[in-house]
């Protein structure tokens, strides 16, 4: 584990020194010897990040967003990719609560991902900190600091490396609230990031994306920013929550996604889910970086095809927003769920069912609830791209549920 | 910076900075090293050997003797409750009084506690009254744990001790970070009493990973924290040779570079004189953590759900119970100082076994909490999930209203 871990870190730093500035494109110059695409590819063309309608590219669109504070909304902006957004949430909150504390493995220097960067320095190296590298031990002093009042936010370096955290987090930090009774202590203080997901290069451990594991456990908030400004707004919520939340960074857009990001505080609300283009023929239900994905292939199905096609972004996977899924279903009548972890369990099938579940949303159902997900099997190196939910794999899933 | 002048007698890595080069090759064999001693101040007969120590007022070294008092007598009658069908569960603490009673009097208010779950006498030198055991154990309206834990998960908000959970081990990296936050607050607070963290644990329980990470992170924090290893011999039935092979848990304090002491848990005096001096370390120079190895013996089942002669001796346990105990060692101090007889132990047995009764009685006979406690505080707000399922479990407890018997809990369903 540690070895893979330097040399992922590593490759990362030296992409740091070689880029000062942010890169405004994902595509390369060179060839890469992992997850091209075909010269001739319609579908499978790599997110444009820089014309994308999921980021907001001017400071007009920023500011328009009507969750944001009316401070906010007033404020300015500046171009921020997704760490430099996270950064500037952590630094909000340690500026703001005295009782704020951020650590784990690497924190101090500014963290593998460069999401701490300056704070150690800024906030003082009793409050930004490195601990022993023990993800157990991490959760277990983030649980014991929240219960004592302190704001703990916690950073296990890839969701891969939160199970030895596992009992920490499913039998300590979830049912403290309830076990504790009119006692009333709680480590609603408590924030766990986590970089997630796929990034092209990973493997079987820098690539999971575990989130479904959590919404089995009641008592946790998992939340998956999709873009800067969603990343910004609901750390800031994760941190100010009462509940213990597990935030999960979709590294792959650390910084690719860059966008305008209104520069004053704000937060953004948890358990509600965003529409973010309205449609009338089908609802696609994501979150995190699939919804790049999903984008893409909505703007080919609906010029292909003709039709109307509503996205939705779930932001908080648990407790999900239903009613919003819900709803838009029934005004669609079909659904298609896509995510990147595993379809087995996945949060798929916790939407598909409470979509059949519901007496009105079912008797609407016009085709059957599909799922574009990662397979069921583990994140081989070279496979990645045939494994995580791509362009195609969406257009043909729209294909079908539209033709059904 | 740990860098190697040129010329130096010495390379230094930056992994052992004080490491001697030798050209001798030698393992360091733990058989070697001498079992690390067990501190004592007082004989079995009572006698105070170590002239040093600082003893309690009499009115205190009472107040503790009756603590310890109080939790065996609740540790026999409530036994035998369960073995009554009486209540679902208990754990005694049968000759872990000591430890127990004798390292909470040396600690403040302001500190705060992490315990595994056989730490009654604690509670009981805190402050946690019958009523408040009780009403726990029967899991009663006036639980404050709501009903919703095992018997013997105690709590208490205003004690500042956390409420007990299942899980081994968990709550020692809790204090470690409990400690932390506490020491950044009180020096955000210039005018207030410093306070520090302290853990029991049993000498199992520091084979999980969260002893070792506990620990470690304590050391790299520089937590004020106080670490008690309740070493009694037995985790279930697996007796310490099969649960380490080093010199007991206080051989591996040093590791993580922890001041770290060993001392007969069934000397009262001990433990509590060791504990105020391990809390004036834990405080020193911005705070670190300390172990202590408190060494006794269970002379109880591991719990009503265990019949502990199936893997060890009567003969032992009532050797044990005879030869070496804290409560009659105490009880032999305080009759060497005139503060105690027959009578007055046959006096107090009786008065504090009709109090304990009376609570017994009491707290069996109140209302179970509401069913709504079911469902609260899983978050700080009910879901629009949980709402729906409430109202689903309702719609059931009204169809189906034979099916299950809701008249103990408080409010029936309407709650």
């Amino acid at each position: 584990m540690r070895v893979t871990r330097r040399i992922f870190s590593a490759s990362r730093a030296g992409i740091d020194a070689a880029s000062k500035t942010v890169s405004k494109h994902v595509t390369t110059q060179r060839p890469r010897p992992y997850s091209t695409h075909p010269p001739k590819a319609r579908l499978n063309v790599p997110t444009d990040f820089s014309t994308t309608p999921l980021l907001a590219h001017r400071s007009q669109s920023a500011l328009q967003n009507e969750e944001l504070s009316p401070e906010a909304r007033n404020g300015t902006t500046q171009q921020m990719n997704l760490f430099q957004s996270i950064n500037d949430a952590l630094s909000i909150a340690l500026a703001s609560d005295d009782s704020a504390l951020l650590f784990g493995e690497d924190v101090a220097f500014g963290g593998v991902f460069r999401c701490s960067m300056n704070l150690a320095e800024k906030y003082g190296s009793d409050r930004v900190f490195n601990t022993p590298l023990s993800e157990q031990g991490i959760l277990g002093f983030a649980i014991g600091a929240a219960a004592e009042g302190a704001t703990a936010v916690a950073e296990i370096q890839f969701a891969d490396y939160v199970y030895p955290a596992f009992d920490q987090l499913v039998n300590e930090a979830a049912k403290f609230r309830y076990r504790d009774g009119e006692a009333g202590r709680n480590v609603g203080g408590l924030t766990v990031r986590m970089p997630c997901g796929g990034v092209g290069h990973g493997a079987l451990y820098h690539s999971q994306s575990p989130e479904s594991l959590f919404t089995h456990i009641p008592g946790l908030r998992v939340i998956m920013p999709r873009s800067p400004i969603q990343a910004k707004g609901l750390l800031l919520s994760a941190i100010a929550s009462k509940d213990p939340c597990v935030f999960m960074e979709p590294k792959a857009l650390y910084r690719a996604a860059v966008e305008q990001v209104p520069t004053a505080p704000y937060t953004l609300p948890l358990s509600k889910a965003e529409v973010l283009s309205e449609g009338s023929d089908l609802t696609i239900v994501s979150y995190g970086h699939p919804l790049y994905t999903c984008s893409s292939a909505i703007e080919k199905a609906e010029k292909d095809f003709g039709v109307s096609i509503e996205l939705i972004d779930l932001r908080t996977v648990y407790p999900w927003d239903k009613e919003c899924v819900l709803k838009s279903v029934r005004k669609t009548g079909r659904c298609l769920v896509v995510h990147e972890s595993m379809v087995n369990a996945g949060i798929g099938a916790e939407v598909a069912a409470s979509i059949q579940e519901d007496k009105e949303t079912f008797l609407r159902l016009e085709s059957p609830v599909s799922r574009v997900a990662g397979w069921s099997i583990h994140m081989g190196l070279l496979y990645e791209r045939f494994n995580i939910p791509d362009v195609a794999r969406v257009y043909d899933t729209i294909k079908s549920t539209l033709e059904y | 910076s740990l860098s190697q002048k040129a010329g130096a007698a010495e390379v230094c890595f930056p992994g052992a900075v004080n490491s001697k080069f030798t050209n001798a090759m030698t393992f360091e064999y733990p058989s070697t090293y001498p079992a690390i001693p067990t501190y004592r101040c007082t004989s079995p007969e009572g006698n105070i050997i170590d002239p040093t120590v600082s003893l309690p007022s009499h009115g205190l070294a009472l107040m503790m003797y009756e603590n310890m008092l109080k939790v065996s007598i609740m540790d026999i009658v409530m036994f035998e409750a369960q073995r009554q069908g009486r209540l679902s569960f208990y754990m005694t603490s049968q000759g872990e009084e000591g430890t127990c009673v004798g390292s909470a009097s040396a600690l403040e208010d302001g500190d705060v506690i992490f315990s595994q779950y056989r730490e009654a006498g604690v509670f009981m030198q805190r402050g946690f009254t019958f009523p408040e055991f009780m009403n726990q154990l029967f899991a009663n309206k006036n639980d404050i744990g709501k009903g919703r834990n095992m018997p013997v998960h105690y709590g208490s908000k205003a004690l500042n001790i956390h409420t007990i959970s299942s899980p081994l081990a968990t709550q020692i990296p809790h204090a470690a970070g409990a400690a932390y936050a506490i020491k950044m607050q009180d020096r955000q607070n210039p005018g207030s009493k410093p306070r520090v963290a302290v853990c029991y644990f049993g000498e199992g329980a520091a084979s999980e990973g969260d002893f070792h990470a506990a620990l470690n992170i304590a050391a790299t924090r520089s937590c004020p924290v106080i670490f008690i290893c309740r070493n009694n011999g037995y985790a279930i039935s697996t007796p310490t040779l099969e649960q380490y092979r080093g010199d007991g848990i206080a051989s591996r304090g040093t590791g993580y570079g922890i001041d770290t002491i060993r001392v007969d848990g069934n000397d009262i005096w001990a433990v509590r004189e060791v504990t105020k001096r391990a809390r004036e370390l834990a405080l020193k120079d911005g705070g670190r953590p300390v172990l202590i190895e408190a060494m006794s013996y269970r002379i109880s089942h591991h719990s009503t759900s265990d019949d502990s002669f199936a893997y060890r001796a009567r003969v032992e346990v009532e050797d044990w119970k005879r030869r070496d105990n804290p409560i009659t060692r105490l009880r032999k101090y305080l009759e060497n100082n005139g503060l105690w007889n027959d009578e007055k132990e046959a006096e107090t047995r009786k008065q504090l076994r009709s109090a304990f009764l009376k609570a017994f009685s009491d707290a069996e006979k109140v209302k179970k909490p509401s069913l709504r406690s079911m469902f609260e505080d899983i978050y700080e707000d009910l879901t629009p999930e949980i709402r729906a399922q409430m109202k689903e479990l309702k719609g059931i407890l009204e169809r189906y209203p034979e099916e299950y018997d809701i008249t103990e809990f408080e409010g029936g369903k309407e709650s």
